[in-house]
């Protein structure tokens, strides 16, 4: 028999979403030419769950537990987002205090959200070490969220005009201590990966993404900073307290895999220098009262319950600022004197009527803040990027519109071209490097 | 150097029909036909990001200050202008300094569509715009005009209507999918395509 010519021919390959790698919520598929990819097409939508959707059946006060499902890993950022939109379609200022707290807030999450991506790209690469050492580094950090928060992952922090409470006491010592051990990791991570042959050979020069198409695919954050451009909306359009804070925004220079995971590293080091600066700058909270008829929060609260109304009239509550009660007299630094758009304490919601009636007509089913009808946008910087809310208001006590603009979205949109002409091998880890969190990506 | 806002303004004369918002919050709004030019124009005059598109169906934006079955909440306290049309697009627009990362201009444009004709893709200036208007068509049924074989991107294919409309209930049962042997999946009955019970709150 004769020898046939041997013919070339492509063939199409699907990866995800049950592929490890593609976390079960993306499909690519792929067109081979042998180990090559020459066409690359994401598939997405694994992970919807009708946020938008949701948030419109919802209050406005309602729709913050959703954006915790957002971006997983840095949730704080979400809920300061979507607080600050409505916050302007309001006209709401929060204090100074507040703000801080919200920075904090957000810088921490910033870490932890670097951690994870930097953490998972190595361990995808074959770096178990590290992904234990930054998972242990983002641990700590979570239980500073904890601490914060009441929560490690669905913090939902912030309020309409303001936040769900103070710093817990001891709570600085517990930042400093974490961000030692945050430190000590990212230098060992940094010694194990950063000149190591493996790990170089297979990030630089890899998914490189140019300036010129990162712009034009509308990719913001980490990814457009490795790619060259300095473009921050922390100094761009600078938000709550972020123009008094000294940072700097890193940028790498060829946008491949191995500049954003540098990006990622430096960032790491300066969400922690705002924090520091935040816990040194911060105003103090309201002074301690020098009124007399200070009751004790618990006693204040019990005796509301009870209906002794009468002395709890002009007193104030002694409380912890926390979340185990938080004192009227630390509000003030918190939270927006907006008595129609901000929760009253647990304290005056229980001692006296116009506290009790506040409370439900803000929580209560079919009550809530109405902002004024109309419509805007606010972007935060968030892990991946511009995150921004556009939200509608009829002036009714529902959201009429809520529109996410995911980073993600951008970065996936754009994964094709930094995939096509590399190798399957390379797919692993450009993937790992643009941080895809299908939670905000498919919301 | 004007804005571009201002530039389009008068270069657009009487398709601009009105204007509103200042420095980043600018937004002007168009008639739908002078969209893709204008889009066109403001990518020449330095828009270099397309920041989003998306849409808002006003179905339910009812004008008068006054309850409905579908809005029992609504307070007597404010007058809606009234809609034009249903759907509003928004396409959010930057003028980005690739330099220094500043951001020289934001800009949103928006339209009101006649139905759910669209105006036509904006692929062609901004790759971006591809999946974001599919996700346009997915959730709202906006039919962009150079695009009939548009597929959805959150939604699986075979899903039926587009969720983020007024008109989906939010508890909506879809057809449930059988194995593909090449017939028309068998269609549920109104009775089942109801919402459920449990997916709506009093």
């Amino acid at each position: 028999m004769n020898a046939t010519a041997t013919q070339r021919r492509t063939y199409l390959l699907n990866m995800g979403p049950s592929h490890p790698a593609m976390h079960g919520v993306i499909r690519l598929l792929l067109e081979l030419d042998g180990e090559r990819v020459v066409k690359a097409d994401a598939e997405i939508g694994y992970l919807h769950r009708a946020f938008e959707k949701q948030a419109e059946d919802d209050c406005w006060n309602n729709v913050i537990p959703y954006t915790d499902r957002l971006n997983y890993v840095s949730p704080l950022i979400n809920n300061v987002g979507y607080c600050l939109a409505v916050e302007k379609l309001c006209g709401i200022e929060t204090p100074e205090r507040c703000q801080y707290l919200r920075v904090i807030a957000s810088e921490i999450s910033r870490v932890t959200d670097h951690l994870t991506c930097v953490g998972a790209s190595a361990m995808e690469l074959g770096a178990f070490t590290v992904f234990l050492y930054l998972m242990q580094a983002r641990e700590v950090l979570y239980f500073c969220v904890d601490k914060l928060t009441g929560a490690r992952i669905t913090t939902s922090y912030t309020r309409i005009g303001g936040v769900k409470a103070d710093l817990p006491e001891g709570f600085e010592t517990m930042v400093h201590d974490a961000f030692r051990k945050v430190r000590e990791a990212v230098r060992e991570s940094d010694a194990l990966l950063t000149r190591n042959r493996i790990f170089m050979d297979r990030m630089r020069g890899i998914g490189v993404l140019p300036r010129a198409t990162a712009l034009a695919y509308g990719v913001t954050g980490p990814l457009l900073r490795a790619a060259g451009v300095p473009y921050d909306l922390r100094r761009a359009q600078p938000y709550l307290v972020y123009d008094k804070l000294d940072f700097e925004v890193p940028v790498g220079s060829q946008g491949d895999n191995f500049d954003r995971y540098l990006v990622r590293l430096a960032e790491i080091e300066q969400g922690m220098r705002i924090v520091e600066q935040c816990l040194r700058d911060m105003p103090a909270g309201p002074v301690r009262s020098s009124d007399p008829r200070l009751l004790d929060a618990a006693e204040m609260a019990d005796a509301g319950k009870r209906g002794e109304t009468g002395r709890l009239s002009g007193s104030d509550a002694d409380g912890d600022p926390t979340l185990e009660g938080t004192g009227e007299r630390f509000k003030a630094g918190i939270s927006a004197p907006a008595p129609d758009a901000v929760l009253p304490t647990k304290e005056r919601a229980y001692g006296s009527i116009e506290g009790l009636m506040n409370h439900f007509e803000l929580v209560m089913w079919g009550r809530g803040v109405t902002p004024p009808p109309g419509e805007t946008y606010f972007a935060v910087e968030a892990g991946n990027g511009e995150l921004g809310f556009h939200v509608v208001s009829d002036g009714s006590r529902r959201p009429y519109r809520v529109r996410v603009r995911p980073p993600c979205f951008f970065n996936m949109a754009a994964l094709h071209t930094m995939l096509e002409g590399g190798t399957v091998a390379d797919i692993i880890a450009t993937f790992g490097s643009i941080n895809m969190i299908a939670g905000e990506l498919d919301r | 150097m004007s804005s571009v806002r201002e530039t389009l303004r008068a270069e657009l004369g009487a398709a601009v029909l009105s204007a509103r918002g200042e420095g980043l919050d600018s937004v002007l709004v168009l008639d739908a036909g002078a969209v893709p030019g204008a889009l066109a124009r403001a990518q020449a005059l330095g828009c270099n990001v397309l920041v989003d598109i998306t849409c808002v169906d006003h179905l339910r934006w009812v004008p008068a200050g006054r309850g409905t079955p579908s809005h029992p909440d609504r307070m007597p306290r404010w007058e809606l202008p009234k809609p034009p049309s249903r759907f509003k697009l928004v396409y959010r627009l930057m003028a980005l300094d690739a330099g220094q990362g500043a951001v020289r201009e934001r800009l949103a444009l928006e339209c009101w569509l006649e139905g759910d004709a669209g105006p036509a893709s904006a692929r062609s200036l901004w790759p971006n715009a591809d999946w974001l208007e599919r996700e346009v068509w997915d959730m709202f049924g906006v039919r962009f005009s150079d695009r009939p074989d548009i597929k959805r991107i959150l939604m699986y294919e075979e899903f039926v209507g587009h969720p983020l409309r007024k008109d989906y209930p939010i508890g909506k049962r879809q057809p449930l999918l059988g194995v593909d042997d090449g017939a028309a999946p068998a269609a549920l009955s109104d009775e089942e395509l109801r919402p459920s019970p449990g997916g709506k709150r009093p």
